[in-house]
């Protein structure tokens, strides 16, 4: 491939509801909506971790060709000629869902309550097992306290409808420097309450997650 | 065992294997796959060991008694098969031993009893039978004749023959283009072309060298699915070729199997066969004298089904929990380690050596367009004969079903087929429309649709399989019938599918346990019709907003059944009726008065005591402390327990 | 069960110190042990050189690791989907009545473990109950009920 060539293809030219767009590359579908003020909605997504794509709030239908695909904004890099829609029927349909039933997992979470209003979601049809419950597992505080901190003091546990945010042996552990990362970046303001549940004794930390 | 440095001296030692054999030598061959086990295998191995000896026969009729793999024919066992006399005997318990030595090896007789006799006819050898005169065996031609613990006997079948071709007459580019040719498609259930894969993988290599690795897989998660235990198990060196074939054409160095830890004969045999081919040489170092170097070792997966989604295998063989991750960039490129990984069922790999031996010619013409070659289904449920069944590509499900299968015993026809798995659907004999818009295939779009109106018609192959809402898969096809009730099959799957979700992404996490509560509604007589759209507007969601296959396809068996069956899903909103009577809210039992010959047996049997009567009079059933367990029917040695 | 057992310094050796021995490390123990206690979890940790977070991750994502000790015999009541249509939750239903025990769980004398699991792979034989290491096909309430009388 000649320089020039290289120079031209650079930019990736692609449609975000209609809209012409550039994407450099590496960016995401996500990134490239937020430069032009494109909203997308995330829960998980947080700039200072890698994106997850658990929470799949902000999925986005794409148009290739005849090929349609539902996939999540903050994972997936456009490619040139690509249309994506951040509001059609299926995407919302997705959202609504994914709304209503965190309605039911997360119930005591203002934030979630908010941000369902905003797509006509008021009420659950779900049921509800712990009202008091406000963590949605996105995993953001997982994610800071293994990446940006890096002690690992924080995990999940189990899986599937039991997944949880947990601690080994769900005792207090001393890897934890006590920084409060985690409680910044949570969304729904969780962790603030469960922080004393991770924090072990400060000055017998050993920094590597290996205490216990 | 000497180490083999040459590819003539492979085949020199088959030969000289092949030449110490005694073609007049009688052979039992005793079947102990996983439904034989079941049945008693092993001690009928025993028997024939202990009464063999106890007879002290004469050197020319010694018997060598085989312990093999899986004869297919499990709702048969104990299978017992005797050559060069090509007898097959069926339901063969410990106590039939003796007379089968006496009789069949010292006298050369038939025991007639012990043959397989259907419709009035008897069948001495198993050839005849049309459970198996209708399969085409391939990948499973070793598997039940060779004993899985000897390379010997496997080298005499032909092992590693293909291998020995491949390394010294074909470029790793041969291997990968004829592979390609031959249209092999992923028997894991994706369908993905197998060349294609490959070439990707060994493009991104050779741009970006350094370390690529294969894997098979072997994590045979789909309930009602053991084709994969079945190779593993009774031809654990047919994996083995195909995976050093792979190896050497992607220029792999190291492979991993990945095999389930509910399978431990499995995990042994390979272990085994692993051990058995490094100490001739065709493992290790300098294989064949080519210079190749390659060396496999076996993983256990630890219990999770997602553990069969190529990314989460690769997280559990890093020691990490298996979560997906998205794609791309996918394993061919950035694998384990970051590497450019091949992932492959262990049936994919097993059809490898026969495609390198035969040609892509041959193996194209077997099966049809974009669905070549042959496929191994497990044919259970509520079907006559179940079994392992190996039939080309395209044979249709009536074929498989219906004649491979002799149907639903006692009715006139099934009621629906599930194929697939957790990913499939359950398709009906009738169905009208094709191909249905609402419903995401895991893979499709090969060949073009084409209209069918009835199962029985249907051929089984990837795409035709698709075009019904459900996917051929990993090649599980469980029969139903009348008794069974799609809505409670439906209830089974998400069931199945929370408990193995690994949880990551919101849809399928909680989505699934609202589809369950829906279909828990329905399943008790509540709910509306209003709510049958809700559910499927549920699944689509599902569906889209799930990273992975798991959920991606887990709307399948709901919106299937929908589909196919809403009848029955507002015989019970409606109704409250489950016409299957299987729904444990909807149904009560009931003793017939006629029937019943006052035994007691379900009397004494009732863990709730709410069963009433006197010995040799009819019995009732106290429907209000009745907790639906069925210990009643299952005692009744009349029948006379009916639900209603 | 065997009279001896082998020493956790036995089982670490087999397997280089590295994180990707993880899963084969923790099975080990859980074969020999028939669970894996806090400290051998440490222990392992330390061989392969993880936090202890991602060891935790592991051990109670994967179900065939028991953090709690399990019981001499194992029951394990295939729920795949041909052993569900003949019955084969009626079974695991039955056995929690008998054994006074949920699924997944242990009973207090430590005599069994009552599980599910999810398909065993001889499905010609449905329902069918996995018994320790042995099978017991087309399996009936009543069966069950005397093969678990004779352990």
């Amino acid at each position: 491939m000649s320089p020039k060539k290289k120079k031209t293809d650079d930019l990736i030219n692609f449609t975000i509801d209609g809209q012409p767009v550039q994407a450099r590359p590496g960016w995401t579908i996500l990134e490239t909506a937020e430069q032009y003020h494109i909203h997308i909605p995330t829960l998980c997504f947080h700039p200072a971790v890698k994106p997850w794509g658990g929470c799949r709030l902000c999925v986005v239908e794409v148009r290739y060709g005849k090929r349609g695909k539902v996939m999540p904004s903050c994972l997936n890099p456009p490619l040139a000629k690509l249309e994506v829609f951040t509001h059609s029927e299926r995407v919302l349909n997705v959202r609504r869902w994914v709304l209503e039933m965190l309605l039911a997992d997360c119930p005591a979470s203002k934030e979630i309550r908010d941000l369902a209003r905003e797509y006509g979601v008021t009420a659950t049809r779900f049921t509800i097992t712990d009202p008091e419950e406000e963590c949605l597992r996105c995993g953001r505080c997982v994610a800071v306290c293994n990446e940006v901190v890096g002690v690992q003091a924080l995990t999940f546990g189990s899986r599937g409808v039991n997944k949880q945010l947990d601690t080994p042996y769900r005792v207090p552990n001393n890897a934890c420097v006590a920084c409060g990362c985690c409680v910044t970046v949570c969304p729904t303001g969780a962790m603030s309450t469960r922080l004393d549940l991770v924090r072990g004794d400060v000055s017998r930390r050993t920094g590597h997650g290996f205490a216990h | 065992m000497e180490r083999i440095k040459s590819a003539a001296q492979l085949a020199g030692l088959q030969k000289k294997l092949l030449k110490a054999q005694d073609p007049k030598r009688p052979v039992v061959r005793v079947c102990l796959g996983p439904g034989c086990l079941a049945q008693g295998a092993a001690m009928v191995s025993q028997a024939f060991k202990s009464t063999i000896k106890a007879k002290k026969l004469r050197a020319k009729v010694q018997p060598l008694i085989k312990e093999t793999g899986c004869h297919g024919f499990c709702s048969q066992g104990t299978l017992v098969s005797l050559s060069p006399a090509d007898l097959f005997y069926v339901r063969v318990k410990p106590e039939d031993v003796e007379e089968i030595v006496e009789a069949s090896l010292v006298k050369g007789q038939v025991v007639e009893r012990l043959l397989y006799s259907d419709n009035g006819a008897r069948y001495k050898s198993a050839a005849e039978i049309p459970f198996y005169k209708m399969q085409q065996k391939i990948i499973l031609k070793n598997v039940g004749i060779i004993d899985p613990l000897k390379i010997d006997d496997a080298l005499m079948a032909g092992a590693y023959q293909s291998f020995a071709k491949a390394l010294t007459q074909m470029s790793p580019e041969d291997i990968i283009n004829t592979v390609s040719l031959s249209g092999l498609r992923g028997r894991g259930g994706g369908g993905f072309p197998t060349g294609r894969k490959w070439r990707r993988a060994a493009d991104i290599a050779r741009e970006n060298p350094g370390p690529v690795y294969i894997i098979g897989n072997g994590e045979e998660g789909d309930p009602g699915a053991f084709m994969d235990r079945a190779i593993m198990e009774g031809d654990p060196h047919a994996v083995l070729e195909g995976m050093i074939i792979g190896a050497y054409a992607l220029g792999a160095n190291k492979g991993f199997l990945y095999v389930r830890h509910e399978y431990p004969i499995a995990i042994r045999h390979l272990s085994i066969a692993i051990e058995q081919a490094r100490s001739l040489g065709l493992l290790g170092q300098n294989i064949l004298g080519t210079g190749f170097d390659f060396d496999l070792q076996i993983n256990r997966g630890a219990g999770a089904y997602v553990c069969g989604e190529e990314t989460a295998i690769i997280a559990s063989l890093e020691g990490r929990v298996g979560e997906p991750i998205t794609r791309p960039p996918y394993p061919a490129q950035q694998g384990l380690w970051n590497r450019p990984t091949i992932i492959n069922n262990v049936e994919t790999w097993a059809n490898v050596p026969h495609i390198i031996d035969k040609g892509a010619k041959w193996y194209t013409d077997l099966g049809v367009p974009y669905s070549t070659g042959t496929k191994i289904f497990s044919l259970v449920g509520k079907v006559k004969n179940s079994g392992l069944v190996e039939v080309p590509m395209g044979v249709t499900l009536g074929r498989i079903v219906e004649e491979i299968g002799g149907g639903v015993p006692g009715q006139e026809r099934f009621k629906a087929v599930q194929t697939g798995g957790p990913s499939g659907g359950i398709i009906p004999y009738e169905f009208k429309d094709l191909p249905p818009a609402d419903m995401k295939p895991a893979r499709v779009g090969l060949s073009a649709p084409v209209p069918i109106s009835e199962l029985k018609k249907l051929p089984v192959d990837f795409d035709s399989m698709a075009q019904t809402g459900s996917i051929m898969g990993g090649g599980g096809m469980i029969v139903m019938d009348n008794r069974d009730c799609v809505v409670d099959v439906a209830r089974y799957f998400l069931r199945f599918l929370q408990e193995e979700s690994c949880g990551k992404c919101l849809p399928c996490r909680l989505g699934l346990k609202g589809m369950q509560e829906f279909l828990d509604k329905f399943s008790r007589g509540q709910g509306s019709v209003e709510d049958i759209d809700e559910l499927k507007s549920l699944a689509q969601a599902v569906g889209d907003g799930s990273l992975c296959g798991l959920g991606g396809t887990a709307p399948n068996p709901v919106l299937t059944s929908i589909r196919y069956f809403r009848d029955e899903y507002l015989a019970h909103i409606k109704d409250h009726k489950c016409p299957a009577g299987v729904c444990k809210d909807l149904i009560i039992y009931r003793v017939d008065p006629k029937t019943c010959n006052g035994c007691t047996l379900c009397v004494r049997n009732c863990p709730q005591d709410c069963i009433s009567g006197r010995k040799k009079k009819p019995h009732t059933i106290n429907n209000a402390a009745c907790i639906r367990c069925g210990a009643c029917m299952d005692v009744c040695p009349v029948g006379a327990v009916i639900v209603e | 069960m065997k009279a001896t057992t082998l020493e956790i310094d036995d089982i670490l050796e087999r397997y280089p110190k590295q994180p990707q021995h993880l899963i084969s490390l923790l099975q080990d123990v859980q074969a020999e042990y028939k669970y894996i206690s806090p400290e051998h979890l440490a222990l392992i940790c330390d061989h392969v050189g993880v936090p202890l977070t991602q060891a935790w991750a592991v051990a109670t994502f994967y179900k065939s690791f028991s953090l709690e000790p399990r019981g001499e015999h194992e029951i394990k009541v295939c729920l795949g989907t041909t052993c569900h249509l003949k019955g084969g939750g009626r079974l695991v239903e039955a056995c929690e009545r008998d054994l006074a025990v949920a699924r997944g769980h242990t009973t207090e004398d430590l005599r069994f473990t009552l599980d599910t699991v999810k398909c065993v792979g001889a499905c010609a034989l449905a329902p069918v109950v996995m018994i320790d290491e042995d099978y017991l096909g087309a399996a009936s309430i009543p069966s069950l009920q005397k093969r678990l009388e004779k352990l």
